[in-house]
């Protein structure tokens, strides 16, 4: 016998999914509003999206934005991927439990603290603040994200492939290139995405380590939204969800694509003998 | 006194039985230690070139640290591992001519069969044209031309195994190590693929070291076997001496199905002697020196296989005891009859199902007599 959902389900469906994209939704639709008045409807209109792109203050913030994200990502997914490596493969050494915490701790730390102690560094340090200094931070707190996805694939890697693959010539350097790297990939692609889309949307982290010269898109937006909101950077965020919307739909169609595959062929396989 | 052979022989291979051979993988008081637990234990051991020869024993006995030990997975504590006349001390693995074929296959996801089995030539920088004449030669050693392009989990297990393999004979090795290599597959896969095995092993004239806790797969396969028990090797043989003629009851326990019963020495005489069973009372004459003196307790120790079952009593009251039919198990091929004796000890006799029809049977709760030749048993002192 089949049920539908309950009443309450469905209530609780319609209240969950509301509470988080109601807010989502408005923001799209008042980027096509005509009027200058962000809570007033003044019908439908492409206009900001036109003034958006030549708005150059906002389209160097995003460019700045884009370039940061792209470095502090890779740098942080190959800092991840060796933490990882060494919390997985190491087995039990002296201090291993402190590091796995060290590396660990930055994604319960409050970002107030972790802009402000790095600030404090670069000061101290004398380091001029500016487009590197956010790459820097971003990988420091990114590349503990990608310790985590990538250690969570290394978990069910089978070590007898790396020992076969020795055990037929091959040096360990050139093992983890043409072996291990490919099939631990998929991890240290996600990796790199979490590390991009953090770095893409912090503020807080940004705020403290930038310079003069060095604004990046979310700083943009919430500088402008203090002189009160504009329509234009409803057009912004509309184009930021929708990129992001895009490329999470395509890379999860893709997954799913391959997996189903590749269970047809094992199905396929044995079904032969 | 001449030795009598036992088991099938392989006339002209016996290089363990020449002096003046020199063996090609030597284990020398070897030991290895994984924090307290001692996995081998100051062990010596030498195999010879073209052997096909098995490590047996249960889990944890040592014999899959043995043969990491030799592809150099594991560096041994003390003691020190020879190949064809080299130290392999020192010697990285991805330097020594061995090769090794996974428990697990470890065929690499990301490349096709053809990549696989290419992967260790590539590694020799071997030129192209060979390396794929080479492949196309292992491809059709394991009978899979059809699949180089397929990707392992597009194969079935059997024919993993059959890349596994193939990946591993490819460069050629003076060594071949099978760790479990017949495990993942059904029976029926499993015993054509024991034939394969050592008909391309005597065909390449490689050296095959395989480790198994399976005794029918060491049995069917090598040339000799090492019954290994807590990191020591207990008995080296082949396959029909150490079932027939075991050196200890662990090893007579171990392989196959036995009837151990405790006895005390009551005569000897030469090359024979008489015994007497604690349990049953029963005297018990063989055809076989003991190492021990009279009075002492040793175990004899018969196969249920040789173990007669009838009604009659015997015309002798040795080697033969009494008892009642308790259980009986039939196999099909074989019917194995649990004999109850005294004190609820059991006796056990395999009876081969020659007919399909029976005068009389015999059956549950019969009353019955259990006999066997002289010579049927052996004497174990330890």
């Amino acid at each position: 016998m089949r049920q539908g959902p309950s009443w309450f389900n469905i209530t609780s469906l319609v209240l969950g999914f509301s509470f988080l994209y109601l807010p989502i939704v408005l923001l799209v639709i008042y980027s096509f509003n005509a009027s200058r008045l962000v809570t007033v409807w003044g019908g439908f209109s492409t206009q900001w999206y036109v003034s958006l792109f030549n708005n150059q203050q906002l389209l160097d913030a995003a460019w700045v934005t884009v370039r940061v994200a792209f470095a502090s990502a890779s740098i942080a997914t190959v800092l991840g991927t060796l933490a990882a490596l060494v919390l997985v493969r190491s087995g039990r050494f002296a201090g291993r439990s402190l590091f796995s915490g060290m590396v660990y701790a930055p994604l319960v730390m409050p970002e107030v603290i972790l802009g402000l102690s790095l600030l404090l560094l670069f000061v101290a340090i004398d380091q001029a603040r500016g487009f590197w200094t956010i790459i820097i931070a971003h990988t420091t707190f990114a590349m503990c994200y990608v310790a985590v996805v990538v250690q969570s694939r290394l978990a069910g890697f089978d070590t007898s492939l790396e020992e076969a693959a020795q055990d037929l010539g091959c040096p360990p350097v050139r093992t983890f290139f043409s072996i291990t790297l490919p099939i631990i990939l998929p991890g240290v692609v996600a990796g790199w995405m979490l590390a991009f889309t953090l770095s893409l949307d912090d503020l807080v982290i940004a705020s403290f380590t930038t310079g003069p010269e060095a604004t990046t898109l979310p700083m943009k937006i919430y500088s402008q939204v203090r002189l009160g909101v504009t329509p234009e950077i409803n057009a912004v965020c509309t184009i930021l969800v929708g990129v992001v919307t895009v490329v999470v739909i395509f890379t999860s169609l893709i997954t799913k694509r391959r997996e189903m595959q590749r269970q047809q062929d094992m199905r396929r396989a044995e079904a032969q003998g | 006194m001449a030795k009598k052979p036992i088991g099938p022989v392989r006339r002209d291979f016996a290089p363990w039985d020449d002096p003046q051979a020199r063996p090609y993988i030597e284990f020398r008081n070897v030991t290895k230690k994984f924090g307290d637990f001692t996995a081998v234990d100051d062990l010596s051991l030498k195999i010879y070139e073209r052997e096909f020869f098995a490590l047996l024993g249960g889990s944890g006995c040592g014999k899959t640290t043995m043969m990491r030990m030799l592809a150099g997975f594991e560096t041994p504590n003390a003691g020190e591992i020879f190949l064809d006349g080299q130290n392999l001390a020192g010697v990285p693995p991805y330097k020594r001519p061995v090769n090794m074929m996974f428990q697990s296959y470890a065929l690499f996801p990301h490349m096709s069969v053809e990549a696989n089995i290419a992967f260790g030539l590539k590694q020799e920088g071997m030129p192209k044209d060979e390396i794929a004449e080479r492949v196309a030669e292992m491809l059709k050693l394991v009978k899979l031309q059809d699949f180089a392009k397929r990707k392992p989990h597009q194969l079935s297990g059997g024919q993993r195994q059959r890349v596994a393999l193939a990946r591993s004979l490819a460069k050629k090795p003076k060594v071949l190590l099978l760790d479990e290599p017949l495990g993942a597959l059904d029976r029926k896969l499993r015993e054509e693929t024991q034939f394969e095995l050592t008909d391309l092993q005597y065909e390449l004239g490689m050296t095959f070291l395989i480790v198994t806790h399976d005794q029918e797969e060491a049995m069917t396969m090598a040339d000799r076997i090492a019954v290994m028990d807590r990191g020591r090797i207990i008995q080296i043989a082949s396959p029909a001496e150490i079932y027939e003629v075991p050196n200890s009851r662990f090893v007579a326990d171990f392989i196959g199905d036995i009837n151990l019963m405790e006895c005390k020495v009551t005569a000897r005489n030469g090359d024979t002697c008489r015994l007497q069973s604690v349990e049953f009372g029963c005297e018990i004459d063989t055809a076989q020196a003991v190492d021990a003196a009279v009075g002492d307790t040793v175990w004899f120790a018969i196969r249920p296989e040789k173990v007669r079952i009838s009604f009659d009593e015997p015309e002798s009251r040795v080697n033969a005891v009494t008892g009642e039919v308790w259980d009986i198990a039939y196999l099909g091929d074989v019917s194995i009859y649990h004999t109850h004796i005294a004190n609820e000890q059991t006796v056990r006799a395999t009876v081969a199902n020659r007919s399909r029809v029976v005068e009389r049977p015999v059956g549950w709760d019969d009353k019955v007599w259990l006999s066997w030749d002289r010579d049927a048993g052996v004497i174990l002192t330890r």
